[in-house]
C-alpha cells in the first residue's frame, strides 16, 4: 500500500468514523440517562436519510406517517394514564405534547409537499420530521418498564429494532436512495484531492459534539440530564423527573442521529433496514468508551471508520468482520480492568 | 393545622410490615426527632413520606393529601429528603450539586444565587471545595454537601436519616448545631437517629420507634430524663 492510497484511506474512515462518532454519542446519552441500550437509534439515522432524499425528489416521505402513527399511539397511552390516575388537569398537555408538537412538523411538510425547497430548507425540515420519532418510542415503548433490568430493556429495544424495520418497508418501500452531494467542490490538500463534503462531515461531529459538551456544562438541563446519569435517586430527591430528562436524552440524540443521517446520505446508499450496520459498528465505539465515557466513545468510534475504510481496501468481503473483531480485543480489556468499572457503580 | 400529619401508617418491603399504624405530626418550625434500633423502620418511615416508598394510611402536608404525589412533586410542596447514604452526583461538582439542589425552583434565579451564597455562608467548606468533585470529599463534607443540597431546594420540611452516621465526634457536634440552627430559618425537621442522646437534645419532641411501631412519644426534654429510654438509647448516664 503506498502513503497516497493509505491517506486516502484514512480521510475516508475518518469521514465515516465522524458519522459514527454522532450516533455513539447518542447510544451513550440514551444508556446513561435511561439504562437502555436503544438498538433502533441507527433506525433514525437511516430514516433521516430517506426522508431527506423523498423530499428532494419532490415525494411526501414515509416518516409523516410513521410519526402520526406513533404521536397517537403515545397519545392515548398517556391520556389513559392520566384519566387512571384521575388527573384530568393534565389532559391539555398530553394533547400539547404527545400529539400537536410532533405532528407540527408533519402539518408542516404537508402544506409544502411538491415544492422545491433549498438543500439547507430539505434537511432542517428532515431532521424536524424524524426528531419526535425516539422520545414518542420512548413513551410508548420503555416508560411502561422504565424500572425493569438493563437486559430486559435491551431485549424490548432489539424487539424495537425489528419492528421499526418492518415499519420502514411499509413507510419507504424497499428502494435504496443516495442523496445528492452537500457539495461538489473539493481543496487540495499535500497533493491530495479531499472533497469540500469530508470537510463538512467531520466539521458538523465537531461543532455538535462540542455544542452537546457545552450543553452539559453550561445548562441547567444538561447539567440534570448528567445528575439522573450519575445518580438516579439522588436526581429523584431534587426534583428532576427522570421520565422529563429520559425525553430530553432522546431528542438530543435524536438531532445527532438525524445529522449523521443527513451526513451519510449522499456518502453511501440507504435502505429502510440499512441502520442496523450503522448502529452497530457506532455501537462498538460506544463499547469502547465503556457506554459512559463520551470522549473515549468518540475516539472509538473514529477508529472503527478508520479500521472499516481499510479492511474494505484490504479484503472487503471480510469488512464488517474485521470491524466487528475489534470488540474482542475491547471486551476483553474491558473484563480485565471489571473491577475498576464495579469501583465506578458504587459512586 | 399540622405542617406533617401522619395517621395510621403502614409501609411494607414485599411481604414484610416495616412500619405499622404510625401516626405523628409535626407542626411548623418544630425539629421532631425519631429515635430507635437498627432496623425498627425508621427510614422506611422517611421514603415513604418522600414517596420513595408505597405507603397506606393518611399523610398531610399542610391538609394536603400526599400519598397521590410522586417524589418529585413532594420536593416541590416543599419536603426535601437527605438520606442516609447522602445519594450526591459523585462525578459533578460541589458547585453542580448545590445548583441542582435548587432545581425544583430553577426559575427563580435570584432567589437560588441568594440561597447559594446562604449555603456557602453556613458551609465555608464547601466554597472552597466548589470545584472539586462530590466523591472525592470525606464523609463530612458529603454530609455538609447532602444537607446544602437540600437546603438550596428551599425546604419547609427537612427529612433526615442519619445524619450523624459514620461522622467523627467532632463533625457530629457541627452537623446537629446546623440542624438546631435550622429552627431560626423557619425550616421544621423530621430527624431520624441512631445517636439518640444527641438527636433528644436537638429536637422538641421525640418519638420511639422500635421494631416498626411507635412505643413512646413526649416533648425531648422528658424523653431524655426517661429511665427506660436511658437504660435502652441513652448508654445508661
Amino acid at each position: 500500500m503506498s502513503s497516497d492510497i493509505a491517506a486516502i484511506l484514512a480521510i475516508d474512515g475518518i469521514a465515516s468514523g465522524a458519522i459514527y462518532v454522532l450516533i455513539a454519542i447518542g447510544f451513550v446519552l440514551i444508556f446513561a440517562v435511561t439504562r437502555v441500550i436503544f438498538v433502533p437509534f441507527g433506525d433514525i439515522s437511516a430514516f433521516t436519510a430517506l426522508t431527506l432524499a423523498a423530499l428532494e425528489t419532490q415525494r411526501l416521505p414515509g416518516t409523516m406517517g410513521l410519526v402520526a402513527m406513533l404521536a397517537a399511539m403515545a397519545t392515548l397511552m398517556q391520556l389513559t394514564a392520566d384519566i387512571r390516575a384521575s388527573d384530568l388537569k393534565a389532559i391539555p398537555s398530553t394533547l400539547f405534547f404527545y400529539l400537536v408538537v410532533p405532528l407540527v412538523p408533519v402539518a408542516l411538510m404537508w402544506f409544502a409537499a411538491g415544492s422545491v425547497m433549498s438543500m439547507p430548507v430539505r434537511m432542517g425540515l428532515s431532521l424536524l420530521l424524524v426528531l419526535p420519532i425516539a422520545p414518542l418510542l420512548d413513551r410508548i415503548v420503555f416508560r411502561p418498564i422504565a424500572d425493569a433490568s438493563v437486559l430486559l430493556l435491551l431485549t424490548v429495544s432489539m424487539a424495537l429494532h425489528f419492528a421499526l424495520v418492518g415499519l420502514g418497508l411499509m413507510f419507504f418501500g424497499p428502494e435504496g436512495v443516495r442523496t445528492q452531494p452537500l457539495t461538489d467542490a473539493s481543496w487540495e490538500i499535500a497533493g491530495m484531492q479531499v472533497s469540500l463534503q469530508t470537510f463538512l462531515i467531520v466539521g458538523s461531529a465537531v461543532v455538535f459534539s462540542t455544542l452537546l459538551y457545552a450543553f452539559f456544562e453550561l445548562t441547567l438541563t444538561g447539567k440534570a440530564l448528567r445528575a439522573t446519569a450519575v445518580n438516579r435517586t439522588g436526581a429523584r430527591l431534587v426534583g428532576i423527573r427522570p421520565a422529563y430528562t429520559g425525553t430530553m436524552a432522546y431528542v438530543l440524540a435524536s438531532i445527532l442521529a438525524g445529522i449523521s443521517g443527513i451526513l451519510i446520505s449522499p456518502v453511501t446508499t440507504i435502505f429502510y433496514d440499512s441502520g442496523f450496520l450503522f448502529g452497530l459498528r457506532a455501537f462498538v465505539g460506544a463499547i469502547i468508551g465503556a457506554m459512559v465515557n463520551y470522549p473515549v466513545t468518540a475516539l472509538g468510534a473514529l477508529l472503527v471508520g478508520v479500521l472499516e475504510s481499510f479492511a474494505s481496501f484490504w479484503s472487503s468481503a471480510f469488512k464488517e468482520v474485521i470491524v466487528f473483531s475489534l470488540l474482542l480485543p475491547v471486551l476483553l480489556w474491558r473484563s480485565l480492568s471489571v473491577g475498576e468499572v464495579e469501583d465506578e457503580a458504587e459512586e | 393545622m399540622s405542617l406533617l400529619a401522619i395517621r395510621s401508617l403502614d409501609v411494607c418491603y414485599g411481604k414484610v410490615e416495616a412500619v405499622r399504624q404510625v401516626s405523628l405530626s409535626i407542626e411548623a418550625g418544630q425539629i421532631v426527632t425519631v429515635i430507635g434500633p437498627n432496623g425498627a423502620g425508621k427510614t422506611t418511615l422517611l421514603a415513604a413520606t418522600i414517596g420513595l416508598l408505597p405507603s397506606v394510611g393518611e399523610m398531610l402536608f399542610e391538609g394536603h393529601d400526599l400519598r397521590r404525589l410522586q417524589v418529585e412533586a413532594r420536593v416541590e410542596a416543599g419536603i426535601v429528603l437527605v438520606p442516609e447514604n447522602r445519594e450526591l452526583f459523585g462525578d459533578m461538582s460541589v458547585a453542580d450539586n448545590l445548583v441542582l439542589g435548587a432545581y425544583s425552583h430553577r426559575h427563580d434565579r435570584a432567589g437560588n444565587r441568594r440561597n447559594l451564597d446562604d449555603v456557602y455562608h453556613r458551609f465555608p467548606r464547601l466554597l472552597e471545595r466548589r470545584q472539586q468533585k462530590a466523591n472525592t470529599l470525606s464523609g463530612g463534607e458529603r454530609q455538609m454537601l447532602a444537607l446544602g443540597r437540600a437546603l438550596m431546594a428551599k425546604p419547609r420540611l427537612l427529612l433526615l436519616d442519619e445524619p450523624s452516621l459514620g461522622l467523627a465526634p467532632l463533625i457530629v457536634r457541627e452537623i446537629f448545631k446546623i440542624i438546631a440552627s435550622l429552627r431560626e430559618t423557619g425550616v421544621s425537621v423530621l430527624l431520624v437517629e441512631q445517636n439518640a442522646r444527641a438527636a433528644l437534645e436537638t429536637a422538641d419532641v421525640g418519638y420511639v420507634l422500635e421494631t416498626g411501631e411507635i412505643v413512646n412519644s413526649g416533648p425531648a426534654d422528658t424523653l431524655i430524663h426517661d429511665p427506660k429510654l436511658i437504660a435502652t438509647y441513652l448508654g445508661g448516664h
